[in-house]
């Protein structure tokens, strides 16, 4: 079995200004269908309050350590942020994807990357 | 040619897909199998110059090839691998004969939706077709290296993101046929008018087009849409051999000699058309098909019936808008209601951006223009189409004037 990271991409404006109501129960109601290959997932705090580290790789252990820059802000600016995500369990990418037709999602889109476990 | 060579090039045409299908239920592993069908290819030029032509060809090389492959599994067997392994359903590994159903599996892995379109054409004439991506690479205007990039890319993906070979089940049907056949559809087009180069036709493309189409038919000989796009394959290809005249120079609709038509694919095309043309709601490739097969059964260019053909491009128009149906359909128009209504039509897409470049438009004024006496408008646009065709002869036809 393989492992799919879906991320969903959304515009934070339009979101903050018209969420549907129902979207949570929509993802409560997503989340009990696939329950079976669900192995985590959340909806992100908006990008606004992101942290980021850059730098690093010169230690043994390759981390930034007090190498890192510590800036405000996502690492990549977009215009649809990353809002969320939910990691699976697929056999291939057409039952991932099938998976991923049926996250909900407004004002943007989902991105759906395997994931490689060592 | 001796014998064996000729054989060797036809079991290249025909058997190369069909082979490397089989060869990948043992890989699994898109690269590896083409090593070891091309390692087949090989020593079938030894074996069969010395030994003599095997009576079934094809399962002589997939035998080789999965021979060859099964040493390759065996020899790499604690080789700590890059990608995974190509994801396939469980059959018997034993299984000797290369089935549809790989070729099938191929076909729908190479047009997946999760790749890129040009990489889907790309894969899909090299592994299906066998042609080399120097080959693919000049069909479709890019530098080799570049066509090699985008293959490798794609491969790549198939394999890291586990891109299932397999033929997709009744839910992911419909979208994942729709894929197939534009890839198919885009074979068809680029092998009918070359896009660069001196030969108006690419024979081998037309030839794959041929292949898959039929293919497709064989498995879902009911789908309306996989039944149009094959009346179409047959249809244009109905009227390669009059495209072109003794020295390969272009050679109008108008002006081809109709008895070169090929009469057998000509009464093959046109009952599929019917066919397809039931299909509710009437998919794409069955107008298509209709507008060759109301050309493919006139006597002449006069006694086309143009109305029946403008009739088709406003269907066309209305549910799949493009400009170059836009064009078409103003084309259609002159010859229905004469050259001043066709430039008439014409006008308006003048001012299209994805036309500007399209050497069809200006060579439409040309003719139109000429027809209405006003010569020295059409030289001008005659000119300006010969500026923008990438396709020598098509060149040469514009210049003759």
């Amino acid at each position: 079995m393989a492992g799919y990271l879906i991320l969903f991409y959304v515009d934070e404006a339009a979101y903050a200004a018209d969420a549907p109501a129902d979207l949570l129960a929509a993802h409560q109601k997503f989340q009990a269908a696939h329950g079976d290959v669900l192995r985590g997932g959340g909806q992100l705090a908006p990008s606004a309050t992101a942290t980021t580290l850059r730098g690093g790789g010169r230690s043994p252990d390759y981390a930034a350590g007090d190498d890192a820059e510590v800036t405000d802000g996502p690492f990549v600016e977009t215009k649809e942020a990353l809002g969320g995500y939910y990691l699976i369990d697929a056999p291939d990418l057409d039952a991932a994807l099938a998976v991923a037709r049926e996250v909900p999602v407004v004002f943007g889109g989902v991105e759906v990357r395997p994931v490689v476990y060592p | 040619m001796e014998p064996a060579d000729a054989a060797l090039a036809d079991a290249h045409r025909h058997e190369w897909g069909p082979v490397l299908a089989a060869t990948v239920r043992v890989t699994r592993d898109l690269d590896v199998a083409e090593e070891c069908v091309a390692d087949a290819f090989a020593r079938a030029v030894e074996s069969w110059r010395a030994d003599g032509v095997p009576a079934r060809p094809g399962a002589w090389l997939t035998t080789a090839a999965r021979r060859r492959a099964l040493d390759r599994l065996r020899r790499d067997e604690v080789a700590a691998r890059a990608l995974p392994w190509l994801v396939t359903d469980e059959v018997a590994p034993d299984d000797p004969a290369p089935t549809e159903t790989d070729l099938l599996a191929l076909v729908f892995t190479c047009c997946h939706p999760a790749l890129a379109g040009p990489a889907r054409v790309a894969l899909t004439l090299r592994l299906l077709g066998g042609l080399t991506t120097g080959e693919i690479a000049r069909a479709f205007l890019v530098p080799e290296a570049t066509m090699a990039a985008r293959i490798t890319r794609a491969k790549k993906k198939i394999a890291a993101a586990r891109v299932p070979y397999r033929v997709p089940g009744p839910a992911e049907l419909p979208e994942r046929l729709a894929a197939v056949l534009s890839v198919v559809h885009l074979v068809l087009t680029t092998g009918h008018t070359a896009s660069e180069g001196d030969a108006l036709l690419r024979r081998d493309l037309l030839d794959r087009a041929h292949d898959l189409a039929r293919l497709l038919r064989a498995r879902f000989p009911t789908d309306p849409a996989v039944t149009g796009l094959l009346a179409l394959v047959l249809l244009t290809d109905a009227r390669s051999a009059a495209r072109t005249g003794p020295d390969g120079e272009l050679v109008l609709l108008a002006d081809q000699d109709r008895t070169r038509w090929d009469a057998g694919m000509i009464a093959e095309g046109t009952a599929l058309t019917r066919e397809a043309l039931r299909g509710r709601p009437v998919p794409r490739y069955a107008v298509l098909a209709a507008i060759a097969a109301v050309h493919a059964e006139a006597p002449s260019a006069a006694g086309t019936d143009w109305a029946e053909i403008v009739g088709l491009y406003d269907e066309l128009l209305a549910r799949w808008p493009s400009p170059v149906v836009a064009l078409n359909r103003a084309v259609a128009v002159g010859f229905a209601a004469g050259p001043a209504a066709g430039l008439e039509a014409l006008e308006p897409l003048r001012a299209e951006p994805a036309l500007a470049t399209y050497h069809y438009l200006a060579a439409a004024r040309a003719r139109f223009l000429q027809e209405l006496g006003r010569s020295a408008e059409a030289d001008a646009a005659r000119a300006e189409a010969a500026l923008l065709t990438g396709n020598a002869v098509e060149r040469d036809f514009l210049g003759r004037g």
